[in-house]
């Protein structure tokens, strides 16, 4: 019932979800914000089950602030994806597992930016773009057609908002609103919210 | 979930992975079943991997909203188990200090005995640190003692409502000693220091959201701007509070929450009465109908209605009232409506 979806371009990444917190037939909240800022320049978008995403979200946030302060300097972002592929996958196991969808986005000094796509079987992949919820069978596609590896900020923009029109046509739950934000060299930046039209 | 039924769609078969001990021994890891909450029965609780001895019900509606005036909270008094009315006089609106009140959903015992707790860490806090344990910080509290029964059966669905105080401990400010805002209970304790510019802009706040009630603002000077009507300050750091905690581990903060099995019928009133803008008659009157019209349609909620109001001052608690006569004034009003519909065809 959730969406996140994230598009990297030559040198940012642009992510976006959805802002509704849902408990079984009732909308309990619709501003709910569910991207956690990792550092400056990272963030992790986080779906799922109800207490686990912000939980495991939460935990993984502090842990890289405790990194930080320890060692002095940033974990990266492929350093922290991976850090949190391995909680992830320890937990899997146990007897308490964490059921989220994950995408976590940044920007590195040396490497450039990085969208990095995890699920709840704690599989880790590098992609240059990635969608989660079930509105991902309805936008994907729309990626693999349109994107293109230079694409710039206005049309990685219109891009993001192409897939949420096909959502708002096709999807059969209604998300009104989607907050988006963008990574690049200078920082997170926050966008205007998407508001589909035609939604209240 | 309800909606994947109707629609037909096939979700994906891990969408349950929890392994309570129970199901460990022996069966896959992954179990494929999809167990879904059929409209009928809008419990909050995830379905139990292990047989109970009898079926546990959550009916109930409670409800609370913030509004100019502070925070309304109500809730039915109808304790339901298995098809019967096992205490038509419940209390489901508890209040574990001045300015915090908890509304329980869920079962029962497990409620009542995670808000004792509830009570007894905050008051460690507060004996431990000097200052009381703000709203958010409570709610984080109860998430994160729920989180370890993640998967069993503990099922609490409680909206915490309150009110954050500011403390104000600037004895810098000017020399003067200034005083405590608010809840008069502890003053016993002296209170922890806070940085200046922190406490400055606090103040601010404090003064510019204490409407109805008299700041308590011996220490500065600040005039006290009449209440923004438009504005709705519950992303500040003091004024009131709601937050929407649950045994699953969600934990959010809004402006308008019900809960149980009623709720769906009280969000079809709130939702488009709240504003903002009430006044505090308004308040209560809609918070009364909205658990009227739910117990008329749920019938796991019933009987009366307990009422709370929140202020700045601490928590006021109404009568016990029965929903009966909220039922007749209902049919008077109708039939006064109709009346009032024919005479004007007549003319």
């Amino acid at each position: 019932m959730e969406y996140l979806i994230g598009i990297q371009g030559q040198d940012f990444v642009l992510v976006a979800a959805d802002n509704v917190a849902a408990h079984s037939i009732v909308k309990m909240k619709q501003d709910q914000d569910k991207m956690f800022k990792l550092s400056d320049k990272i963030l992790l978008l986080c779906v799922g089950e109800a207490g686990d995403t912000v939980q495991f979200a939460e935990y993984i946030q502090k842990n890289i602030q405790l990194y930080k302060m320890r060692n002095g300097y940033e974990l990266s972002p492929t350093a922290a994806a991976n850090f949190t592929r391995k909680n992830l996958a320890d937990y899997l196991r146990s007897r308490t597992p964490y059921h989220v969808n994950l995408l976590l986005a940044g920007f590195d000094e040396t490497d450039g930016p990085g969208l990095y796509y995890m699920d709840h079987l704690s599989a880790l992949a590098k992609a240059p773009f990635a969608a989660h919820g079930h509105g991902a069978y309805l936008t994907l596609s729309i990626l693999d057609r349109y994107y293109r590896p230079d694409l710039t900020r206005d049309e990685a923009m219109d891009l993001l908002k192409k897939c949420i029109e096909e959502l708002n046509h096709r999807f059969i739950l209604n998300l009104p609103s989607f907050s988006v934000r963008l990574i690049d060299k200078d920082g997170t930046h926050d966008l205007e919210k998407l508001i589909p039209v035609g939604a209240k | 979930m309800a909606l994947q039924d109707v629609s037909g769609f096939q979700d994906t078969p891990m969408s349950h992975m929890w392994n309570t001990p129970a199901s460990l021994s022996g069966s896959v890891p992954f179990r494929c079943d999809n167990r879904h909450t059929s409209l009928s029965s809008l419990s909050t609780s995830s379905s139990p991997p292990t047989r109970r001895p009898f079926p546990l019900s959550h009916g109930t509606t409670t409800l609370a909203f913030v509004f100019q005036g502070g925070v309304i909270a109500a809730a039915d008094t109808r304790a339901s188990c298995s098809g019967l009315v096992a205490c038509p006089s419940a209390q489901k609106i508890l209040p574990i200090h001045s300015h915090l009140l908890v509304t329980t959903s869920g079962s029962g015992a497990d409620c009542m005995l995670w808000e004792r707790i509830l009570a007894r860490e905050i008051r460690l806090y507060q004996l431990r640190h000097g200052r009381r344990l703000s709203i958010t910080g409570s709610a984080k509290l109860l998430s994160h003692m729920l989180h370890p029964f993640k998967g069993t059966d503990v099922c609490v669905a409680a909206i915490l409502c309150g009110w954050d105080v500011e403390e104000v401990r600037v004895e810098e400010f000017k020399g003067q000693r200034v005083d405590r805002m608010g809840s008069g209970r502890d003053d016993s304790i002296s209170p922890a220091k806070r940085p200046i510019e922190e406490t400055v802009m606090s103040t601010s706040d404090a003064c510019s959201q204490d409407d109805l009630t008299d700041c308590a603002c011996e220490r500065t000077r600040h005039a006290v701007t009449d209440v923004d009507l438009t504005r709705s300050p519950v992303r500040d750091r003091c004024g009131p509070k709601l937050f929407y905690v649950c045994s699953d581990g969600t934990r959010l903060q809004g402006e308008l929450f019900s809960v149980g099995s009623g709720s769906p019928y009280a969000y079809g009133v709130l939702d488009g009465e709240v504003r903002w803008s009430l006044n505090e008659e308004e308040a209560i009157s809609l918070a009364r109908e909205a658990v009227y019209r739910a117990t008329h349609r749920d019938a796991y909620s019933g009987n009366c209605v307990d009422l709370f109001h929140i202020t700045a001052q601490g928590y006021c608690r109404r009568d016990r009232e029965d929903l009966r006569e909220e039922y007749h004034r209902n049919r008077e009003r109708v039939l006064k409506r109709g009346k009032e519909e024919s005479e004007e065809d007549k003319k």
